[in-house]
């Protein structure tokens, strides 16, 4: 019997080791990257207390089981206790064990339902800056109301042996540090979620809603992240990516896309006789970064949930129908309306490319006049 | 002629042969059968698609897959394993052991008993079909949701979403018919004698389980007419441009959805019950409140569905509420294995098949549970939600919960349900590689949702590698481990060592005192409980 009871200690020790060891690697990347925010250390303090209560209910749990095969059985000459239901344990089990159970679920959720609140309840404060995050299949759009700045963040396409492989954009979203930041989330199409670790935040972006979450970043840095809801065929191609700067450097990015978005307006305005060349240029770099990811850089499309422009029926048919699918887009399908997306010289750059490119032969040049009239 | 004789004689007359016999039938054990067949190869289908969805997460990069068949395989993988494998495989036990259990002749209904198998058949064409009509040109997209079926996503997808929507249909035609039946035969075909509370754990399980389905699969086949609708009619029930809400259908869908994991877990935990008892040789420990932890599970996982939706905007208010009672549920859950883990205390245990199933669910299970608190708690929760560690949570939740306790139960049944004892050595291989390569598949998991890697993406990035490639190694031993159990079964049906009535010592009840296998029709005299 006494190699059984070392068998048993032996046992034992181990699983405490085990759980100590999960406490150990929490210090080296096998627990959540590291907190930035206020919240994310108090989800973080949270996820630890829960992870030490049912770590040490588990060890519990296993060593009454594991004694429990050890000792009671036949091939040891071990009797069943037949009466050992209808002693007074087995009489009184049923409200024992509810009781030591709520005890803990109490002290579980009593903890989390003081962060919750704090996580939940947007904070009054003045300076609040608000950023509209608005989820598309597959880019973020960024909106920084109180800046009239809009950013939108693409995946940029990288080897799979990269490090920032599907985790990194064009345009990040650029944050000031000790500012305490809304995000209103809200989508162009189906669900995503806007999920950044470090941030301690996710929450979705879903169609006809606005969903709010906060935060306050105190230290720079890049912070990565991802959509979390699926969302179509390129779900692993929504990354989000981060960068809190301080103060000063925030207002001078501030003016740096003022400046951006000027020039690209006072261009778009201007009531120049744009060439072919120019257009084709232009709509070149317009279709790559909007139309790529569904109708492919070749315009070959990716069958059958994207249809292929090369070769397309409406891209080499009617200038009409060409236009109108591209300004109001397709229902029900990923085609959204470029209408409100793009400017009139975007536009009719990217369609005169489309009309034009891989073998498309029509010819024809679109002035951003053109859009206009058909609209 | 006496009244026994005429009996007797219209039984002899009432046994069919050849392909009438399966098709028409009218016997519960035959229609139990291939309920269990139907599962079997259900199982086999969705580990396929799972076995492709971990190989193309072997690496980083896009190797096997397109994104949308990678997705339309994470539809299909829970689908055909919720509704395909674990369901008819109860459905089937259920059919083969309550009638035994609780010494009726047959099911109450077995004209209906008949339809609501051949129900499944169709669904499962269905389903095929929505998987298939994509690849054929002008088939529209493929079903790319995940089985949650979230509009707007839902409602951009080709006609194989509303094969679909058929699909889901039938199954819950079918789920609903199979438990009029079962309600019927426990409340009204029990053998004289037979009281509720001295009726068998499993039976218990299951009348809980029927109630379940009753209530809240019209809930799931309204929300999916309702998609229906948006999807071919012009209504707008879940599009917001029309004035509709997204959201409307996650409450539905989820007012299904959470119940449905205790119709999966519940009959699995009758039958753990059952094992534990006889191989430990003992009555099960508090009988009385496992039987009232049963129901309260079934009343409380009515109650709390939202706490699949934490992230989509709820009120501090609401979500506090759905916290709060998610966490209530530990409750009758800890209690029901604290009943199974003091049947074994002092008990005179032995180690067959069905035990060391029994025992590595109490463990396994224990530990999904666990994880299950975490989720529930929100601020922790806002991290999990929809990354890998919420995919190690339920796989760890309803592999031991559901289907290891269906893999006992064949262990534990087989010898009565044929005849022969199956392969105790191959057994316990069987045991020990589905174990060991279940828990190098899921463990990693947790870590890869910590470090950040969101579920049901096709691809990922080089920091979430190490832990994917264990991960994918341990499902083929998992796997394939499955070749195992078939092998099994199928010598098992083919002979082996006769097993007698009562197949196992310390087993108690009806379904023991018939020969193994049972007549045709069994318990034509009925028996009587003292």
């Amino acid at each position: 019997m006494s190699s059984f009871i070392k068998l048993f200690f032996k046992i034992t020790t181990t699983l405490f080791l085990f759980v100590y060891c999960i406490n150990v690697f929490a210090e080296y990347g096998l627990n959540f990257p590291e907190p930035v925010t206020e919240n994310a250390r108090d989800i973080y303090d949270i996820h630890m207390n829960t992870v030490r209560i049912i770590s040490a209910l588990l060890v519990v749990v296993f060593s009454i089981v594991i004694y429990s095969i050890i000792f009671h059985r036949k091939s040891v000459g071990y009797k069943a206790d037949q009466e050992f239901h209808k002693g007074v344990f087995g009489r009184w089990a049923w409200v024992l064990v509810p009781v030591l159970v709520l005890g803990v679920d109490l002290g579980i959720a009593g903890k989390a339902e003081r962060v919750l609140e704090n996580l939940w309840l947007i904070p009054k404060d003045e300076n609040m800056m608000d950023v509209k995050v608005i989820g598309h299949q597959w880019w973020w759009e960024y909106e920084y109301i109180d800046h009239g700045v809009t950013v939108e963040s693409r995946y940029i396409p990288k080897e799979p042996s990269d490090d920032l492989y599907l985790r990194d954009v064009d345009n990040r979203l650029v944050l000031p540090i000790n500012t305490k930041v809304r995000f209103l989330h809200t989508s162009a199409d189906v669900i995503h979620s806007f999920w950044v670790p470090q941030l301690g935040m996710k929450k979705d972006a879903i169609a006809g809603y606005i969903t709010e979450t906060w935060a306050d970043i105190n230290k720079e840095g890049i912070y990565r992240g991802q959509c979390a809801e699926i969302c179509g065929a390129w779900h692993a191609r929504m990354p989000i990516v981060i960068e809190a700067v301080d103060q000063e450097k925030f207002s001078d990015w501030v003016a740096q896309q003022k400046n951006i978005m000027l020039a690209k307006a006072e261009e778009a305005s201007s009531d120049k006789e744009w060439s072919m060349d120019e257009l084709m240029e232009k709509g070149r770099s317009v279709y790559n970064k909007h139309c790529s990811a569904c109708h492919q850089l070749e315009g070959e499309g990716l069958n059958p949930v994207f249809p292929a422009l090369k070769g397309s029926k409406i891209v080499n048919g009617p200038l009409d129908e060409h236009i109108k699918i591209v300004l109001e887009g397709k229902v029900s399908t990923g085609m959204p309306a470029w209408n409100n997306l793009l400017n009139e010289l975007e536009l009719a750059a990217v369609i005169t490319y489309e009309r034009n490119a891989w073998g498309n032969d029509t010819g024809d040049i679109i002035q951003p006049s053109d859009v206009k009239t058909s609209d | 002629m006496t009244n026994e004789a005429v009996l007797h004689s219209h039984i002899e007359h009432a046994k069919p042969t050849g392909w009438r016999r399966w098709v028409c039938s009218t016997n519960h054990k035959d229609i139990g059968t291939m309920y269990m067949i139907f599962a079997l190869i259900m199982l086999f289908l969705g580990g396929a698609s799972a076995l492709v969805i971990r190989a193309e997460l072997f690496m980083p990069g896009i190797q096997l897959t397109s994104p949308d068949l990678y997705n339309s395989l994470v539809t299909n993988h829970a689908l055909i394993m919720v509704f395909g494998a674990v369901m008819p495989a109860a459905a089937g036990m259920a059919n083969w052991m309550i009638p035994l259990m609780i010494g009726a002749q047959d099911m109450a209904l077995p004209r209906m008993n008949n339809l609501s198998f051949w129900f499944l058949p169709a669904a499962a064409i269905m389903l095929v079909l929505a998987f298939i009509v994509p690849f054929i040109p002008g088939g529209g997209t493929m079903v790319n949701t995940g089985w949650t079926l979230y509009p707007p996503l839902s409602l951009q997808v080709g006609m194989s979403m509303d094969f679909l929507i058929f699909t889901v249909h039938l199954l819950g035609i079918s789920s609903i018919l199979a438990s009029i039946n079962i309600i019927v035969t426990i409340l009204g075909n029990r053998a004289p004698g037979m009281t509720l509370m001295k009726m068998p754990i499993f039976v218990w399980s299951w009348l809980v389980t029927a109630f379940l389905l009753i209530l809240i699969m019209p809930i799931l086949a309204g929300a999916v007419t309702m998609l229906l609708f948006d999807r071919n009619f012009g209504t707008s029930f879940f599009n917001a441009a029309g004035g509709g809400d997204p959201v409307l259908f996650q409450h539905l869908f989820w007012f299904f959805g959470h119940p449905e994991v205790y119709v999966l877990l519940l009959p699995s935990m009758g039958i753990v019950g059952s094992i534990i008892a006889t191989f430990s040789r003992k009555p099960l420990f508090g009988y009385r409140s496992t039987v009232f932890s049963m129901m309260s599970i079934g009343l409380i996982g009515m109650l709390v569905w939202a706490h699949h939706q934490y992230t989509i905007g709820m009120s501090l208010g609401a979500v506090t509420y759905f916290m709060i009672g998610t966490i209530l549920i530990s409750i009758p859950v800890g209690l029901m294995i604290f009943n199974f883990i003091a049947t074994m205390w002092r008990g005179s245990m032995t180690f067959e098949t069905p035990m060391l199933f029994a025992i590595g669910i109490i463990l396994m299970f224990s530990f999904g549970g666990f994880t299950g608190v975490m989720v529930a708690v929100i601020p922790g929760d806002i991290q999990y939600h929809d990354s890998m560690f919420v995919v190690a949570h339920f796989h760890y939740a309803l592999i031991p919960g559901a289907l290891f306790g269906l893999l006992a139960g064949v262990f534990y049944w087989i010898p009565k349900w044929t005849g022969y004892m199956y392969d105790e050595k191959l057994g316990k291989l069987f045991f020990w590689t589905s174990i060991i390569g279940f828990n190098l598949t899921f463990f990693p998991q947790h870590f890869l949702g910590l470090a950040g890697m969101p579920r049901r993406i096709v691809d990922y990035n080089l920091i979430f590698t190490e832990f994917n490639v264990i991960s994918s190694i341990g499902s083929f031993i998992y796997g394939l481990s499955h070749l195992i159990f078939l092998y099994i079964i199928i010598k098992t049906i083919r002979g082996g060592k006769k097993a007698d009535g009562k197949v196992w010592e310390g087993a108690k009840g009806l379904e023991w005192e018939l020969s193994s296998p049972p007549e045709f029709h069994s318990w034509s005299k009925t028996p009587e409980i003292k």
